[in-house]
């Protein structure tokens, strides 16, 4: 048994060597004092675990003395044990009351003496645990929101490195914890346009979080790399389902904006419905969830189809989460689907939309507390999105990379049936920075001329038939079927590059297997829009400083001369 | 919220039923009810007094179906009510399991 340290105050002697002869026989150490103030100076000095303390002292009483002790000793507790040989109930409740913790009666019983120091020694073990593990708990609590802020700049790094600060995109993301269940993410894809993505993880805070970073990391890598969002899709599948625990998924809604095209095309996997307002028309188009949420299906069951919808400037597509439908209010009624539906179809304009639903839904709610993340964004289809605005690059960095080089790559049947290289090429040239100030254009150059090679060679489809709207779904039924039968073919691409100081030359090469098309009169400066629209011919004229067909038109030759001179 | 499991069919058929909010605080004790049963192949989830579902109820069905075999699993969700019904619909779930 370890030795307890034991404070005596008593001024009477005889009493006081009778009790420290019997607490120091019980293996105790004992300390005397012979009256208050003594108590209270050998208290600070030696810090005893408990004192037994006479409650009528000359000078300084017991009750005064206790007061004392205890305001030293702070939050340790030290328990005080008045001796007393008063026995009525009323002096021994006084006692208690001036924050004493226990009284013995003289004359003293040795068991119980015995037994209540030990019982308070108990008391005061417990406390000091109490005190670590409160102070531990904030020590590791304050360790945890440190850590945490710093996992939230480098989230934020990750999940807001894209573009939805762009002019045609509102959004509101509230977080119930550091992090977030939800994710939003935009990107601007090289060609122009963009891709817009609502997850919503399930649960919230360290679990969402660790899915949102991979999923942000290849959104905005594939999608910078030129990838389709069909394939950017497919890779999170992917990588959700082999990160994620059997259970955790993450619900989301994707967006490819086509400004060129006029169009939109949707994926939804496990969010509710969602509404495409037209700017000069009242309908309410809605889109469904079709497929499962992203991480719940291996990648080789994983249905990658999309939706697409023509979209003109200035119609407006809205997604949310489904924090907004099941935001509750004080009675923990949801909002529901229904209500929403009746806010946007009450609304004057569609411009008015957004700001009718947050107003909706926060008179709704009036402040109760929410149990799910409310996530809601609006993407405006705008023109202006067509001009890809890739800056940053420096004079001082336009003359590093790669400068002279050049690579050949020749696809096969087998390998053109499924493989679509463009992001592929795409990725290589941006590796020199003039060429990434272009990026946008650059990739529109390799997809036509890649997509002529592919379809107008290797294929031998026509050209003329896009320019009928039934002829256009008969391409590309063709177009399919074609694909499907491809037994050999090939087309062959060549890049060249050479760099001088902060200028340069690519010159980009493609041959394909097929019986080419009558190229003479384009060669020889008789351009004809009509004849050649189909061929994307004109797109590329206007980046390209040369283009030349030869052999019997199934080969062409583009020249690029970087910085462009064209004005803007 | 409570989870009760019966076997049916010569113990080939596992019942589950969920009654109030099917949701996280369900985890463990459905978690149970599936786990203590061997030999079952046929299981038949039994939401006719769940009143709610939230994704963590998605997530439980979904580690139901993985140790039931994955594709190869049977499993049934009978039942369900409205909410409950066009919960399961927008997650696409009857492309998993048989919703009745």
């Amino acid at each position: 048994m370890t030795a307890y340290k034991v404070l005596i105050a008593d001024d009477n002697s005889v009493d006081r060597k009778v009790l420290s002869r019997v607490v120091r026989n019980q293996g105790n150490d004992v300390i005397e004092a012979t009256n208050g103030f003594e108590a209270v100076d050998i208290f600070t000095e030696h810090r005893p675990d408990i004192v037994l303390m006479d409650v009528m002292m000359p000078g300084l009483n017991g009750k005064e003395a206790t007061r004392q002790i205890k305001s030293i000793a702070e939050e340790d507790f030290i328990p005080v044990i008045f001796l007393t040989s008063l026995s009525d109930a009323q002096s021994l409740a006084d006692c208690l009351e001036s924050g004493g913790d226990d009284f013995l009666t003289k004359p003293y019983n040795h068991v119980v003496l015995q037994a209540k120091i030990d019982s308070y020694h108990r008391m005061s073990e417990m406390h000091r645990t109490l005190l670590n593990q409160r102070d531990e708990i904030a020590r590791v609590n304050r360790h945890m929101l440190q850590e945490q802020r710093v996992a939230k700049a480098v989230y934020d790094n990750v999940a807001h490195a894209g573009c939805l600060t762009s002019p045609n995109i509102r959004y509101e993301l509230s977080p119930l914890a550091v992090f977030n269940g939800d994710v939003l993410l935009a990107a601007r894809k090289p060609g122009g346009g963009m891709h817009v993505l609502l997850g919503d993880f399930t649960g919230h805070g360290l679990p969402a979080a660790i899915g949102a970073m991979p999923m942000a990391d290849i959104f905005y890598g594939m999608t910078a790399k030129g990838f389709g969002l069909r394939e950017v899709l497919r890779e999170i599948n992917q990588k959700l389902k082999s990160i994620l625990p059997v259970g955790f998924f993450c619900c989301a809604a994707a967006v490819d904006l086509a400004p060129d095209r006029q169009a939109a095309s949707v994926w939804m996997g496990g969010v509710p419905d969602c509404y495409l307002l037209r700017n000069d028309g009242e309908m309410i188009e809605t889109l469904s969830s079709r497929h499962l949420p992203l991480g719940v299906m291996s990648a080789d069951k994983f249905n990658d189809q999309m939706t697409e919808f023509p979209m003109a400037n200035g119609d407006r597509l809205f997604l949310w989460s489904d924090g907004i439908i099941e935001a509750r209010n004080s009675d923990g009624e949801m909002f529901g689907q229904e209500r929403l539906l009746n806010v946007v179809r009450d609304s004057a304009h569609a411009s008015d939309v957004y700001d009718d639903i947050q107003r909706a839904v926060d008179k709704f709610v009036d402040g109760s507390e929410q149990d799910d993340d409310t996530t809601l964004i609006e993407v405006v289809m705008a023109d202006a999105l067509r001009e890809e605005k890739e800056s940053g690059v420096t004079k001082a960095g336009i003359s590093q990379g790669p400068r002279d080089w050049s690579m050949e790559y020749r696809l096969e049947a087998s390998t053109l049936k499924s493989f679509n290289p463009v992001p592929l090429m795409n990725h290589i040239m941006m590796e020199v920075p003039g060429l990434r100030a272009i990026g946008g254009q650059l990739y529109t150059v390799v997809a036509e001329l890649f997509s002529n090679a592919f379809e107008h060679g290797v294929l031998g489809l026509q050209s003329s038939m896009k320019q009928s709207p039934d002829g256009f779904m008969e391409y590309y039924r063709q177009r399919e079927k074609r694909v499907a039968e491809l037994e050999e073919g090939f087309v062959r691409i060549n890049m060249h590059h050479t760099g001088v100081g902060d200028s340069g030359t690519l010159t980009l090469t493609l041959e394909d297997s097929g019986d080419g098309f009558d190229y003479k009169r384009h060669n020889a400066g008789e351009a004809n829009g009509n004849h050649y629209s189909g061929r994307g011919i004109p797109l590329i004229e206007s980046i390209c400083d040369s283009i030349e067909y030869r052999g019997k038109g199934n080969e062409v030759s583009v020249v690029i001369q970087w910085p462009l001179e064209q004005a803007t | 919220m409570s989870v009760r499991a019966t076997l049916a069919g010569n113990g080939q058929e596992l019942v589950i039923q969920v009654d109030g909010r099917f949701d996280f605080s369900a985890h463990q004790e459905f978690r149970d009810a599936y786990e203590s049963a061997s030999k079952v192949r046929k299981y038949i989830v039994d939401l006719g007094s769940a009143t709610y579902l939230d994704s963590s109820a998605l997530g439980m069905l979904l580690l139901l179906r993985d140790h039931a075999g994955g594709d190869h699993s049977e499993i049934s969700i009978t039942n369900c009510n409205d909410d409950v019904r066009k919960i399961l619909a927008i997650s696409n779930f009857e492309q998993l399991f048989t919703i009745q």
